[in-house]
């Protein structure tokens, strides 16, 4: 990691995560569980963003010809499939929760409960 | 036809993916056309994964990268590093191929029936496609994103399917809770692989096994990461409390798909275990950590269906507790992978047994969640209360829960029999203790169905359920080639261990033809 100058990023990547997970495991209202896994996804995204930084690294791309080294796209190509990924399930917890609100008339998870033992 | 085989491993992939998508567009020209146009496409990719099956049995892994000038070449031009996106194919993926591949096509032809009179049935088919897509591309990949990716495709599918029937409050919180657990754990798979490529900076499953030296803390803090999330998704008690809910729910024909989906996660994580790590980690401590969630699997899912009502829930409880059964076999084998001697006198016995019973779980379970949803089909309920008398109409029914209820029993001569005594008989050598709990766990699971088959089967007519018809055939034919897998594996155990599991075994205990694969030429 001698590369990466700063830690503060993984720092933030990792306080994101803490905060996501608790608010995943003790919140009840399903939106909020739903903010939470986004915030998961979002502080997943970050790691790998700041895993992909290198101190005076140039974008790799050939068309302009840069002068300095250039970095691996890796981490950022991960990034944005991880990203479209992520769109594509909260879109669909999303829809999820608009139907089970319909149905019980509450996002409570735990009044909004049918399936018990 | 030699070129078809050669480039079997991405067509079996790509082509349900094109299919999924073609199939609203097919359904346009009636359902015919469209029920046609599934059962040709995936008889297709049936004979695709049977080609591939024999190919890999008679010549070993097989290697297919993408975008390279031949696709047997891991590393083109000279590169020292695998930086293309690769499958990989060994024992291991082609059996979980041949699971999922049955199981797709026993619930295909299961599902042409069940679903006439219901809307949506198009995009049902599309989700079909796309959850095989996600199985089979989890199954083959060979670098850790794609594992991600598969992941994720398998679970936005199977959330969906659990879904379906939407005019169910209960089925939108099956699915609701399946989409949920299987985001969390693919965001944590997604930052193991994140910290893994921050040491290694490749991305192939063979490369980092190849450059992993004593593991370090991260290394360690990714394993975590990686088996919390696979126990999760494969539902591994603690970790457990959708599996229920999420089988309950799910219509016919897509439970044993879900449940399939479950153990494509096992796959993934005998594939970090043993492949990833297993060749530098304290292999003793991670196989006593799959063992005690195994056997607590085992005895806290039979323990909770005992009680059960609902006869799907009654069977989601046995699936956890089955899954047990495989994690307790398999994590004897990690146990002593290192003691050569032991390993040979029963461990590699052992995982032969927690693979084998993978397979005969998939087909039995199958089978059962499909009589249960055969009687839903025709009364209406699942609660076992509320049944009676159902075999005097339903005998095809009643024959084929009898016979995955004595298979799942472990009762000679169905196929749950050869694999549990493997796993007795191994366990014993290793811990007795482990082997009496797994047995008493087999006797309460033959109790607990015997109870089922008493209250829904037997017992004198019930005027409601006068007018009650068989099934119709499409369904009948889904169970009956579940059944006859389930009566064939029983009777020809031999055949079977010696031809998809021992090579299955093999791949696991042995790493370094999968790493020689794609390393083989970098010193």
């Amino acid at each position: 990691m001698e590369h990466v100058p700063l830690d503060f990023p993984f720092i933030a990547a990792a306080l994101l995560m803490a905060v996501s997970l608790y608010i995943i495991i003790f919140k009840k209202n399903l939106i909020k569980l739903i903010m939470g896994i986004a915030m998961l996804a979002a502080g997943v995204n970050l790691f790998l963003v700041a895993l992909g930084y290198r101190a005076g690294g140039g974008a790799p791309i050939y068309t302009g010809v840069p002068k300095e080294t250039m970095v691996m796209p890796v981490p950022q190509a991960l990034t944005l499939t991880s990203i479209v990924i992520n769109v594509a399930v909260l879109a669909l917890m999303l829809t999820m929760v608009i139907r089970i609100y319909r149905h019980t008339g509450s996002l409570d998870s735990k009044k909004s409960r049918k399936l018990k033992g | 036809m030699d070129s078809l085989i050669y480039h079997s491993p991405a067509l079996i992939v790509a082509l349900p993916l094109v299919a999924a998508f073609a199939i609203p567009l097919i359904s346009r020209a009636g359902y015919r056309a469209r029920n046609t146009f599934s059962l040709v496409i995936f008889g297709f990719i049936t004979f695709l994964v049977a080609a591939l099956a024999v190919d890999v049995h008679s010549v070993g892994i097989r290697v297919y990268t993408f975008g390279a000038t031949a696709a047997e070449l891991a590393l083109p031009g000279g590169y020292m590093v695998p930086v293309r996106i690769m499958f990989e194919v060994d024992g291991m993926s082609i059996f979980m191929g041949i699971i999922i591949t049955t199981v797709t096509l026993a619930a295909l032809i299961y599902s042409l029936h069940f679903l006439k009179g219901q809307t949506g049935q198009a995009r049902f088919y599309s989700l079909m496609m796309l959850l095989y897509t996600g199985m089979m591309g989890l199954a083959f990949t060979g670098d850790m994103f794609n594992l991600f990716v598969f992941l994720e495709v398998a679970s936005i599918a199977g959330a969906g399917l659990a879904a379906y029937r939407t005019n169910m409050a209960d089925a939108l919180e099956g699915g609701f809770k399946y989409i949920v657990i299987s985001a969390v754990s693919a965001l944590l798979v997604l930052f193991a692989i994140g910290i893994l490529y921050s040491q290694y900076n490749v991305l192939s499953i063979a490369a980092i096994a190849h450059y992993m030296q004593t593991p370090t803390t991260l290394d360690m803090i990714a394993l975590g990461l990686l088996g919390g999330a696979f126990v999760m998704k494969l539902a591994g008690v603690p970790l457990h409390m959708w599996a229920p809910d999420t089988y309950t729910v799910a219509p016919a024909g897509t439970t044993p798909m879900i449940l399939a989906a479950s153990y494509t996660s096992m796959y993934a994580l005998y594939r970090v275990t043993f492949t990833l790590y297993g060749r530098h980690i304290d292999t003793a401590a991670i196989g006593w950590i799959v063992i005690v969630v195994g056997v607590l699997s085992m005895f806290i899912g039979v323990m909770m269906a005992v009680h059960q009502t609902d006869i799907k829930r009654m069977m989601a409880y046995h699936a956890i507790s089955q899954g047990g059964y495989m994690l307790l076999g398999v994590g004897v084998g990690l146990a002593v992978l290192a003691n050569p001697v032991a390993l040979a006198s029963y461990g590699r016995d052992a995982i032969n047994g927690g693979v084998f019973h993978i397979i005969n779980h998939v087909f039995y379970k199958a089978l059962l969640f499909m009589t249960a949803e055969a009687i839903f089909f025709r009364i209406g309920t699942r609660d076992t209360n509320k049944m009676g008398g159902l075999a005097r109409n339903m005998k095809w029914t009643a024959v084929f829960y009898i016979i995955g209820a004595l298979a799942i029993s472990g009762i000679p001569p169905f196929n749950g029999f050869a694999s549990k005594l493997l796993i007795y008989e191994t366990v014993l050598k290793f811990n007795p203790v482990l082997a009496v709990i797994a047995m008493f766990v087999s006797l309460v699971t033959l109790a607990s169905f015997a109870k089922v088959f008493y209250s829904a089967f037997t017992g004198p007519e019930m005027p409601a359920y006068r007018e009650v018809r068989e099934v119709p055939k499409s369904m009948i034919i889904g169970m009956a080639i579940l059944a006859a897998c389930v009566i064939f594996f029983g009777i020809f155990p031999g055949l079977i261990v010696d031809n998809l599991v021992a090579p299955a075994t093999e791949a696991l205990i042995n790493q370094t033809p999968y790493i020689n694969a794609v390393m083989g030429a970098v010193p």
